[in-house]
């Protein structure tokens, strides 16, 4: 029940603004870098280890999940790569240059959906262009014109087309989890993070969206790292798949998975795939002990 | 009849029965009018008297309305430094909790003597009187912005500003429009509180002058005009308020109208 695949490819409109590619010409490899980064919350003996030193590398257009227990410091490694917290040492590159210069554009999803209550989720999908560079130098103009009907467009891909004009008290868990999909992809995002987006969902409502982020991600492209307790998550969307270690989190195994994409999602029923899932398992089960 | 429609009909037969109960009282007990006038007698006062009233009435909603104003401009400001930036709410505050808790009579003394008696003392009491609950509302509005909704823009690049205009005040907007709601009422208190003290023109002046002459309906129909302004300047705010803020208060029936 893939809903967004009787929607040609041609509804989408045509970007207002030039594709990144031409805006930044040189496009430095790899997208993200860490090297040797680590995050230390406080000071003297209260202090806590959040993140050991960590080395990661991400090639540009690559889909990487990141799994590990509780309290690795998985999201502390996103809240790194979207300048959320400064590395207590080492250096985090995005495009081979320090996070804070903002080169690339990011596009970030969490757990909660986070929707602003006084917007409806037209606007909120579209605040993203209101902010970021190119697309806030002609938003006022643009607003009620293009930028509207590429929010349209984006909306319709999730299968939330009639509901532009609700207010996000108005619509349910799922839904406000495709919507804050669309508010971090609307702005064409090199890098979309994603904080266990789909963490409070029941299972058919995250298996549908496994789906639609699949399609969004095959159709435009952007370097994605997913933060997910899921191990079936993990193996259905990524291309690479990282497990961590228990705190002071650190990368104690790196994986490709050797799936074509797309994906079908009876993929997770498929021995090789329950098997490399156990696997996964089983590493983690250690590594919290 | 709808819920609306039928808590508004008790509201008003309430109101109603108020008065009612009050002119019967006042025959049935012998009231004398020396004390307590009854209800027709002042709405006889209030028609008959209505003309000297009229400009006593603008004056006084000129001053509150003034001072009211001010206050917000104030308020708000202060609201936003103190609300976004840890220091200032460290260092200002104790200040501001001993400014609030002076007694506002106590300050139109000051007033007078350093502005003369009249207008400007009325305005500049409503002002002080009603600024601290604006900025105690502002403030709390901003600092208890959940940081997940600033993380959504801050991932984005934006700036502080833009933080503040997209999420920060959108987001103070409900506490703000109560403390509004508070700070009118409060404005007429004030502005009011002056007249009585200091000044020739306005209502609080004629029901001074009133109540020295013994003209006690004049001095209820002081009070009932006092209580008209207030009531429609809050409904004004309560009505700004469900415009503004519909999205806090959604799903309430009995929100207020």
């Amino acid at each position: 029940m893939n809903m967004t695949s009787d929607i040609p490819a041609q509804a989408m409109p045509v970007p207002a603004t030039p594709p990144a590619s031409r805006i930044n010409p040189v496009h430095p490899r790899p997208a993200i870098e860490l090297q040797e980064a680590s995050v230390v919350f406080g000071k003297g003996p209260q202090s806590v280890t959040a993140l050991s030193p960590t080395t990661l590398r991400m090639e540009r257009g690559d889909f990487l999940a990141l799994v590990g227990p509780s309290g690795c410091g998985k999201s502390t490694i996103l809240r790194l790569v979207s300048n959320l917290i400064q590395p207590s040492s080492g250096l985090v590159l995005l495009g081979g240059r320090e996070v804070a210069a903002k080169e690339l554009r990011i596009g970030m999803a969490f757990q909660n959906p986070t929707m602003l209550p006084w917007l409806t989720i037209e606007k909120n999908v579209m605040l993203p262009l209101k902010i970021v560079e190119p697309f806030k130098r002609t938003f006022r103009q643009d607003r009620k014109g293009a930028y509207r009907d590429r929010v349209h467009a984006l909306l319709a891909q999730v299968g939330l087309k009639d509901f532009a004009g609700h207010f996000p008290w108005q619509l349910s868990g799922g839904m406000l989890q495709r919507a804050n999909l669309c508010r971090a992809l609307i702005h064409d995002p090199d890098l979309l993070l994603l904080d266990e987006p789909f963490g409070a969902l029941d299972q058919f409502t995250r298996e549908e969206l496994w789906q639609i982020l699949q399609d969004l991600y095959l159709d435009r492209k952007p370097t994605v790292l997913l933060v997910t307790h899921d191990l079936r998550e993990a193996g259905f969307l990524a291309r690479r798949i990282c497990v961590m270690s228990a705190r002071p989190g650190r990368v104690i195994s790196d994986r490709a998975v050797d799936l074509p994409q797309p994906r079908d999602i009876g993929v997770i029923y498929d021995p090789a795939f329950v098997e490399m899932t156990q696997g996964l398992r089983e590493l983690i089960a250690q590594v919290r002990k | 009849m709808t819920d609306t429609t039928r808590i508004r009909l008790m509201s008003s037969s309430f109101i109603l029965g108020f008065f009612l109960l009050w002119e019967v009282l006042c025959i049935v007990l012998n009231v004398s009018d020396l004390i307590l006038p009854r209800p027709s007698e002042i709405v006889v006062t209030l028609w008959t008297r209505f003309p000297v009233l009229w400009p006593h009435i603008l004056q006084t909603l000129y001053a509150t309305l003034t001072g009211f104003s001010l206050g917000v401009i104030i308020g708000v400001s202060l609201g936003v430094l103190i609300g976004t930036s840890r220091v200032a709410y460290g260092v200002a505050y104790p200040l501001l909790v001993g400014f609030s808790s002076i007694p506002k009579v106590a300050v139109v003394p000051i007033f007078v003597l350093w502005f003369g008696s009249g207008t400007t003392p009325a305005i500049l009491t409503a002002m002080v009187i009603c600024v601290f609950p604006i900025v105690v509302n502002i403030a709390t509005g901003l600092a208890t912005t959940e940081p997940d909704l600033e993380d959504v823009l801050k991932t984005l690049g934006a700036s502080k500003k833009e933080i503040l205009w997209n999420v920060g005040l959108p987001r103070t907007m409900p506490y703000f429009f109560a403390s509004l709601k508070v700070a009118i009422t409060l404005s007429f208190v004030g502005a009011v509180l002056s007249e009585t003290v200091a000044s020739n023109k306005g209502i609080g002046n004629v029901m001074m002058t009133a109540s020295s002459n013994f003209q006690v309906s004049l001095v209820f129909a002081g009070l009932i005009v006092l209580a008209l302004m207030g009531v429609a300047l809050y409904a004004f705010f309560s009505f700004l308020e469900s415009r503004v803020t519909g999205w806090a208060t959604r799903g309430n029936d009995i929100a207020i109208t």
